[in-house]
């Protein structure tokens, strides 16, 4: 009981609040940090696994290589990515956590887009070449939209991943609200570490429920009576 | 069973020190005692058991090397016991390890002090510490070549006027420690513009001190990595840090089989190791991988301790 009285006090000091250490602060910055590294395995991840839904090609091999990422400890990539970040030049804490939270959010973004590329009926693609649409055409205006709540769900599911490790920033001097939690273990404050971790789930929940949101106002007109 | 085996284990053990010990007083020439130095395991622990054998080697004393035994909770029973007769070791962390309520004596930043208190402490374990050198393992402040330049910093009060355009980094306790942040500000009155939460003296702090992410970091005071990178260690003039200087242990019953010699021999080579003197040998053995053994012997020559 005690120890949810510091929580509670903890998460309503105003002095925790303030400043550059202040929980909005690491807020924004755990934010910043997942969406960075959401958007760049989206840049890296999407252009393949539409290419392949679409032709249908490699859809094996790419699914079991993105799978690989899956595999691959986070702790590991994060020590990997600190050496690489000194060797460049590009500091300590947020490139390091990026390199190691992007093979994170791959393999569910390439799984997801390329089985929603797939599932489209083939009829309807079939009847949009048959009407003379180009490639990019169907893929655009027919297999996207059609797959986007699935497409979608592989991104939340990557997001949701991102959010709850990006914690891990804090091990190599990074922001971000892994802060509360690696300080609050060292200082043996308790209040601080509980504080952390459930801000880190909170906002882990709120990504989840945003992005449940916007698949479900992303379904096209025509699916909604079918569902 | 088990506890059969860890029995005979453990007599077998008492043999081996017992017959070490009885060969010591009866064979060879009476007045040079066998010697046994041990270390814990890191390498500026195996650089001064080195340095403590091969002089003993080069004045005629038969030297067997323990090192790399493990940390201080093994080296310390080691010694106690006459597993080892001699090591290096840290005034002010020493005894705060064998008296650990402080009812004896507390370490104090004074050396001599604390090597006074540290002897009391130990007379109880029949050992002796020799003379501390000027060189300490203990908490550090360090700052780049180019910032210690332009700011012409020497030591910590410089840094009492310009503190609050200054980011320190050590490590996520630091603030609230006493020998830490906390410390700076009570003793130096120093206040920096930011704290940085990095780690204890390892590769963040060097890491972000090389990228400008902060300006002042935390290191161990015969890190290598200050002779490595040119850091510029900012002297401790008020004395903060409790005195953590580098002295040589020994047991009693091994000075009392010796004329002196060794105590002397010992005491040689902590009146020559200054802060720069180990930290270059650290940075030879730590950075550039050169063999202890070799810088060691390279160091005693240099200094004419042994030909």
């Amino acid at each position: 009981m005690t120890a949810l009285g510091d929580l509670f006090r903890w998460l309503t000091d105003p002095t925790n609040w303030q400043g550059s250490h202040g929980i909005p602060v690491r807020v924004f910055e755990h934010i910043e940090l997942s969406g960075i590294s959401v958007l760049i395995a989206l840049v890296i991840a999407m252009p393949i696994a539409l290419y392949l839904g679409h032709t249908g090609r490699g859809g094996f091999i790419a699914i079991n290589v993105a799978n690989v990422g899956r595999a691959l400890p986070s702790l590991a990539l994060l020590a990997f990515g600190l050496v690489i970040a000194i060797a460049l030049g590009l500091g300590l804490g947020f490139w390091p956590t990026v390199f190691a939270l992007v093979p994170l959010a791959i393999p569910p973004i390439v799984t997801n887009a390329y089985v929603a590329i797939r599932e489209v009926d083939r009829d309807v693609v079939e009847a949009a070449r048959g009407m003379g649409l180009s490639e990019t055409g169907i893929l655009r205006s027919i297999e996207v939209p059609l797959g986007l709540p699935v497409i979608l769900s592989g991104v939340r599911t990557a997001a949701v991943n991102v959010v709850a490790t990006a914690t891990l920033g804090a091990l190599v001097a990074g922001g971000a609200l892994g802060r509360f939690i690696v300080d609050g273990l060292a200082l043996q404050e308790y209040d601080q570490l509980m504080g952390g971790a459930l801000l880190v789930a909170l906002l882990a929940i709120a990504t989840e429920v945003s992005f449940a949101a916007l698949e479900r106002a992303t379904v096209p007109p025509g699916m909604v009576a079918i569902r | 069973m088990k506890r059969g085996r860890m029995l005979t284990a453990a007599l077998v053990a008492v043999a081996i020190v017992a017959s070490a010990c009885g060969g010591a007083g009866s064979g060879g020439t009476a007045t040079k005692p066998d010697v046994i130095v041990g270390s814990t395991n890191f390498y500026e622990q195996i650089t001064l058991g080195e340095l403590y054998s091969q002089i003993l080697e080069a004045n005629g004393y038969k030297v067997t090397r323990k090192f790399n035994l493990g940390n201080r909770e093994i080296v310390e029973p080691a010694i106690e016991s006459g597993q080892i007769d001699i090591d290096a070791e840290y005034l002010a962390t020493l005894l705060a390890f064998v008296d650990k309520d402080g009812k004896i004596a507390k370490p104090t930043t004074d050396p001599k002090e604390t090597q006074t208190g540290l002897q009391k402490a130990l007379d109880a374990k029949s050992l002796t510490v020799l003379d501390p050198a000027a060189a300490t393992d203990q908490n550090g402040f360090v700052v780049t070549q180019a910032i210690a330049s332009s700011k012409s910093l020497k030591k910590l009060s410089d840094l009492a006027s310009i503190g609050n355009t200054l980011v320190l980094g050590g490590p996520p306790e630091c603030p609230t420690r006493p020998f830490c942040a906390l410390g700076l500000k009570n003793t130096y009155g120093i206040t920096f513009k930011d704290f940085k939460p990095l780690d204890a003296g390892g590769p963040l702090t060097v890491a972000a001190l090389e990228g400008k992410q902060i300006d002042v970091g935390l290191l161990f005071t015969s890190d290598p990595s200050i002779v490595a990178k040119n850091f510029v260690l900012l002297d401790d003039d008020k004395h903060l840090q409790l005195a953590d200087n580098i002295a040589p242990v020994v047991r009693n019953a091994l000075l009392q089989k010796d004329d002196g010699t060794l105590k002397r021999l010992l005491n040689s080579i902590s009146a020559k190791l200054t802060q720069a003197e180990l930290n270059d040998m650290n940075k030879q053995v730590a950075v550039d991988k050169a063999d202890s053994k070799v810088v060691a012997a390279a160091w005693l020559k240099k200094q004419g301790l042994i030909k």
